[in-house]
Order: structure tokens, then C-alpha cells, then sequence
């Protein structure tokens, strides 16, 4: 599959973030996103829905830790190579 | 070296587990104060090294990295780096981290090991790390790190001993503080770097159980989530009403026996009648309300421990992002239910500083468990107990709707403010969900005895302390013999309300009522008690006096008078404490001034609204 943002990641499916577009964040949002494990290069699953199935906010698995994010920051993040979690 | 205890700080990322070691290493021998000028809690202890020496411990607010977020996590860096005025130089940190989370908790602790001081690494959770099909190797982690490293299960009390003996060896090194703060370009080398040390810990990994992602199925599921939610909360609340009902009963029977006891051992005369009309009727009047408060912490603590409560807020994000707010807006208010003045503490996770402005300004509106007995008298005396179909009675139904009411009214205040004084970007949601963990009963019992002594200390000073003045206004000066006023009248009390009467008239309020909302700002409870105080004084006759709160209320209310002046209470901003904690978190008197000017105008127009409708038709 070809690159596509976080925000269009199916149920149970896996990525590897190839590009985060920091300049549409502010810099505290960057860090965070950071410190809670997002960053280029990660691999990340989803794992859940928000309410009524909506997209925002979405559960990530990323590592070993389950993170929250919402729409307006998965739009930022560029995926590539999609394939089924194992 | 000093000769002064030396003073060890847990520092860690949040769920790290550091609060559980913290309990484990200094049992409940605790203290909570606030640092001041900020308003981080400081939570601290002792506990004795092999030795026997005695040491200071204190738990820092979790944090994800030096470069602060919130501030709480700026107390945590200034503390660490030693740049903080209210607090000695710390002679070792305990790192606490999640051993099933080491690749993204190893950022922080590098961060904290390049400063250069003694540091002691507790691999916490090592049993949920087994669990999770994970095998570490805590001697090859410590050659990456540098450091001890010493593996613990904080719950279960494992692992103590040799962290004590690790912090002992490195107390007694010199501490070369360099303080290099990792400058903000490293993040990634430090993220890369906390990879490949976790790499090299991780014996085998297998796909172990996932019994978390097994709940998470269920409790985050998209339809049964949300539904599930709700039905906690409906336990919640009603268990707050139904177990309460017994103990509110003992402690209403021993507030009569101690009143019986004073009457019948003393002379009758000022003394007598200040203990028990002003003192014993108030206090007991508001630690009436301890059980309800418990039990709502009972559940709040519960949720937090076990991990739900992170749920609850991803749940929520979407509802709460409507108004402006986030998820993490849900937590604060929910505590609010019980209390505002933990709920407002509990906004300082809250990063983003338009959100967590708003999230205080509104948490005074969620109906709090002072407001109970003021609902709960007036209701009972106004509101037919009817049933109205279905097992639902009437009165039951009106208290929700209060409580609905004040839901409502905080959304739509959440809404407006959003768009005018906190204005600002939408900060979004990031936050992590920790793995579900069974809650430590005695953590959890921990917890409560120190939600009520913090309650009973309130009653025993604040609230004690309104009740008594207005009791000595209400008795002096003495009304003489031969006039015609009532003693309430005359009383000093009597003529300060007759100065705010005329303000509150148009909206239905007598003499009596703006009597009782003046004592009412110190806590809201004490409406109760004040009514009650000014009934018991103004009673002509033994007779009158034995009446009941109730009976009188039903004598001396109009319908519409009762139902403005539950409308008031939704909205007024009647607690001291909660606007000197609002000073205190926003640093200054222009938020709280805000609230309490904000506040009071809702409450007067709901009054007002509420007051001429029931009017208008009739009642």
C-alpha cells in the first residue's frame, strides 16, 4: 500500500511512521508526541475506535504502550507499508 | 557529608508504578502538603536504610521528559536539577520504571542518569512483565545504564530490601552534579539510544497473554464502551445514596447522644446553648456527609487504580472535545462530584493551559456532595414522594435533574468560555492508557483516610468556624422583653441581611434565606445548618422548636421559593475553599475573582427564571 496518515489506519492493522509534520503542531505537542513514543520510524498498530466507531480519538499500540491520539494529530503523521497485525 | 537525613526522590514516567512504591517503602506513615508558590502537591516520608539511618522520601509528579509539559512536570525538573527553592538538594533519585514499557520509559531515565547524581533504577512491575511473556535481564541493563539497577513489585513488597542496600551505596558517593539538560535536539538520539538498551535487557519476548488487550476489547468497544461507562457511573451514584443511608444514621444518632449528654450535664445557659445550638448542630450537620464523600472516593480511586479511568477519559474525548475540552478534562471532573477542590488539584495533568483554565472554571458547577444535604432537605420537604412509573420516584427524579442541570449548565459555560476568555487552539488528546492492574486494597484504604481527614479537618475548622459566628450574631445583642421584633431581627444578623434582602428579593428570596447564604459562602453545607440554626433560635415555644427543619420549611416556603433556591445552588459559587484553591492554581486573584463573578450572575438568573416561571404557573 502506498503512503497514506495515521487517520486512515484500519482496525488491527500495523505501520511504520515515515514522516511527522512537526510544523503543524506546536513544539510541546511535538514532545509530547515523542515522549509518548511517536516518532519516525516507529511501528504502530490500531487498536481501537473512539465512540460509536468514530475515528477521534484512535488507540495505538506503540511498543508496549497503548496511546490515545486524536484526528487532528494522526492527520499529521505520514504511514507507509500497511500490512495485517500479526 | 551533613548531617541531615538524606532526602530521596521517586521520579519516573506516570504508571510507572512509583505512588505503589512509594506506599510500599514508607507505609502510611505519609504527608501531603503543597510546595509553595505552586501547587504540586509534595508528598513525602520516611523509611529506614539497612542501617537504620532515616531517610526522606518523596514521590514526584510523573513525568515523561525534563523538557516540562505540564506543571506538574516542572516541579519534577526543577526538584531533580536542584533549581528549586522550596526544597533541599536531593541526595539520590529512585528511577521507577515499567518494566514491560522499558523503550519508552529508558527516555526519561537517561535523561535524569546524564545529570550525573546518585541514581538507584527500580525495574518496577516485574511481574507484569512476566505475565506479559517478557524476560529482562536486570544485570545487562545495568552495564547499558551505568547504574544500579535493582528489580521490585512495588504491590507486592518485593525487591525492597535491595533497593535499600543500592541507595546506600550510592549515598555514600560523591555526587559529581554536573546538571546537563539534555538539550531538546537529542530527542530522537535518546529515543534510538532508550531502544537499543531495552533491546539489549530483553531476554525473550513472547506473545503472553494480553489478558489488558482482552479487557480493552469489552470496556473501549465502540457501542458497549460507552454503555458500560454509564452504567459505572450509575452504580457510582447510586451507591453513594443507598450505602450511605446507614452510616448517615449512626452519625446522626451520636450527634444526638453527645447534644442529650451536653444538655443534660450542664447548667443551661450561654454555654450550654452555644455547644449545642451552634457548635454540635453544625459540625454534625456537615460530618454527616462523610460517608457520601467516601464512598464517591471509594469509587474515583478504584477506577484510577485499576486503570479505567484513563478509558473513561478516552471514551469521553469525543463528547468533550465538542465544548472545547478534552478527555483529560473528564478525570477533574468527575472528582469534582465529590469535591471541587481535589477536582481543580487533579487538572494539573492537564497540559494544554486554555483547557485546564477552563476545566477549573467549570468544575465548581459539577454538583458536589455539599450540595447534597441542601438538596436533599429542600427536596424532601417540597417534592411530593411520588411514584412516577416504573420504580422511579419523583423526588429521586428531581435530584437528577439538578445534577443533569449543572452538567448542562458547565458544558455551556465550557462553550462560551472556549470561545471568548480561554480562547485558543484545540490542544487535542494524547495520553496513555496503562495495562489494567488489580487495585491494592490498602493503597486504595490509604487513599480514603486521607480524603477524610482532609474533610473532617475542614468541618472541624471553616465550617465550625461560620457556624459558630453566625450563631453569635444571630444571639446578640439580645432582643429586650418588651419589643415586638423577633430575636432574629434584632440580632446583628438580622440587620446585616437587611442590607442584601432587597437585592435577592426579586428573585424570591426572604429575609431568612439571604440570612442563611451569607454563612453559605464558607461552605455550602451550611445552609442547612444555618436555616436550621435561625429556625431553633427564632422558635417561640418549646413546641415550635421541636418541629422539625422540615416542617418548618413547609411552613415559612412558598413552592416557587424552594425551587429558586435549589436553582441558586446549581450555580453559586457558595465555598471559600474553592475559590482560595482556584487563587492558588492559577496564581493570582483575576481567575477566581472571574468565577466568583460569573458564578453568582448565573445564579442569580436561574433563580430568577426559575422563581417567576413556577409563579407563572401556579405553583
Amino acid at each position: 500500500m502506498t503512503a497514506t496518515t495515521l487517520d486512515q489506519l484500519k482496525l488491527r492493522q500495523s505501520a511504520e511512521i515515515v514522516t511527522i509534520d512537526w510544523s503543524s503542531m506546536s513544539d510541546a505537542e511535538g514532545a509530547r508526541l515523542r515522549a509518548l513514543g511517536l516518532d519516525e520510524g516507529i511501528f504502530v498498530e490500531k487498536l481501537h475506535k473512539g465512540m460509536f466507531g468514530s475515528n477521534d480519538p484512535i488507540a495505538l499500540k506503540v511498543g508496549r504502550m497503548m496511546i490515545a491520539v486524536r484526528k487532528s494529530h494522526a492527520m499529521a503523521i505520514t504511514i507507509d507499508s500497511v500490512q495485517a497485525a500479526v | 557529608m551533613t548531617e541531615m537525613t538524606p532526602l530521596i526522590a521517586l521520579a519516573g514516567n506516570p504508571n510507572a508504578g512509583k505512588s505503589a512504591l512509594f506506599n510500599a517503602l514508607t507505609g502510611a506513615r505519609q504527608k501531603i502538603a503543597n510546595y509553595p508558590g505552586v501547587t504540586v502537591e509534595r508528598k513525602s516520608g520516611h523509611f529506614a536504610l539497612p542501617d537504620g539511618r532515616p531517610a526522606e522520601l518523596i514521590d514526584l509528579p510523573g513525568s515523561y521528559s525534563l523538557d516540562p509539559g505540564s506543571p506538574d512536570e516542572e516541579v519534577t525538573r526543577n526538584v531533580i536539577t536542584g533549581q528549586f527553592n522550596a526544597e533541599r538538594n536531593l541526595d539520590a533519585i529512585v528511577i521507577v520504571l515499567d518494566a514491560a514499557n522499558l523503550d519508552n520509559h529508558l527516555r526519561f531515565a537517561l535523561e535524569v542518569i546524564a545529570l550525573g547524581r546518585p541514581v538507584v533504577v527500580a525495574l518496577n512491575m516485574m511481574d507484569l512483565a512476566e505475565r506479559d511473556g517478557l524476560t529482562l535481564d536486570p544485570a545487562k541493563l545495568q552495564d547499558a545504564l551505568g547504574v544500579p539497577v535493582v528489580p521490585t513489585v512495588a504491590v507486592r513488597r518485593k525487591g525492597l530490601d535491595d533497593l535499600k542496600a543500592a541507595l546506600d551505596g550510592q549515598l555514600s558517593r560523591p555526587s559529581n552534579t554536573q546538571n546537563v539538560i539534555v538539550p531538546q535536539e537529542w530527542d530522537h538520539g535518546l529515543r534510538k539510544q532508550a531502544q537499543k538498551i531495552a533491546a539489549q535487557a530483553i531476554v525473550s519476548e513472547t506473545a503472553g497473554k494480553r489478558w489488558s488487550e482482552r479487557a480493552d476489547a469489552l470496556f473501549l468497544h465502540p457501542i458497549a464502551g460507552p454503555f458500560i461507562l454509564l452504567s459505572i457511573l450509575f452504580v457510582m451514584f447510586q451507591a453513594v445514596f443507598a450505602w450511605s443511608e446507614a452510616p448517615i444514621g449512626w452519625i446522626e444518632g451520636a450527634t444526638e447522644w453527645v447534644a442529650a449528654g451536653v444538655e443534660a450535664n450542664m447548667p443551661s445557659g450561654f454555654l450550654r446553648d452555644f455547644l449545642i445550638e451552634g457548635a454540635i448542630a453544625g459540625v454534625g450537620s456537615v460530618v454527616v456527609f462523610l460517608p457520601q464523600i467516601l464512598i464517591l472516593f471509594l469509587f474515583i480511586l478504584l477506577l484510577e487504580a485499576s486503570g479505567y479511568m484513563t478509558r473513561a477519559a478516552y471514551i469521553m474525548d469525543r463528547l468533550m472535545a465538542g465544548v472545547g475540552l478534552s478527555g483529560r478534562s473528564f478525570i477533574p471532573l468527575l472528582s469534582s462530584f465529590a469535591c471541587a477542590i481535589p477536582g481543580i488539584m487533579a487538572t494539573r495533568s492537564i497540559s494544554d493551559h486554555n483547557d485546564r483554565l477552563t476545566t477549573i472554571l467549570i468544575a465548581p458547577l459539577m454538583t458536589c456532595a455539599a450540595r447534597l444535604p441542601v438538596y436533599a432537605i429542600i427536596i424532601g420537604a417540597f417534592i411530593p414522594n411520588t411514584n412516577v412509573g416504573g420504580g422511579v420516584g419523583l423526588q429521586g427524579l428531581v435530584l437528577f435533574g439538578l445534577y443533569i442541570f449543572g452538567i448542562v449548565g458547565a458544558m455551556l459555560a465550557a462553550l462560551i468560555l472556549r470561545r471568548t476568555v480561554t480562547a485558543g487552539p484545540n490542544a487535542g488528546f494524547l495520553m496513555e492508557m496503562p495495562k489494567y492492574q488489580l487495585p491494592r486494597i490498602k493503597d486504595i484504604f490509604l487513599g480514603l483516610w486521607q480524603r477524610a481527614v482532609v474533610f473532617l479537618r475542614r468541618a472541624g475548622t471553616i465550617i465550625f468556624a461560620a457556624t459558630v459566628v453566625l450563631w453569635l450574631l444571630l444571639t446578640f445583642p439580645k432582643v429586650p422583653l418588651d419589643s415586638p421584633m423577633s430575636q432574629v431581627d434584632y440580632s446583628a444578623a438580622g440587620r446585616i441581611t437587611n442590607v442584601i434582602a432587597p437585592i435577592v428579593k426579586p428573585i424570591g428570596f426572604d429575609r431568612d434565606i439571604a440570612l442563611a447564604l451569607i454563612p453559605a459562602m464558607a461552605a455550602r453545607e451550611v445552609a442547612v445548618a444555618a436555616l436550621a440554626t435561625t429556625y431553633a433560635i427564632d422558635a417561640p415555644d418549646e413546641e415550635t422548636e421541636a418541629k422539625s427543619l422540615t416542617e418548618r420549611l413547609q411552613s415559612k416556603w412558598s413552592l416557587p421559593t424552594a425551587l429558586a433556591f435549589l436553582a441558586w445552588f446549581v450555580f453559586a459559587p457558595q465555598c471559600i475553599s474553592t475559590i482560595a484553591v482556584t487563587r492558588r492554581e492559577t496564581n493570582g486573584w483575576k481567575w477566581p475573582m472571574f468565577m466568583l463573578g460569573y458564578l453568582f450572575a448565573l445564579a442569580y438568573a436561574a433563580a430568577g427564571i426559575t422563581y417567576w416561571s413556577a409563579v407563572a404557573l401556579g405553583l
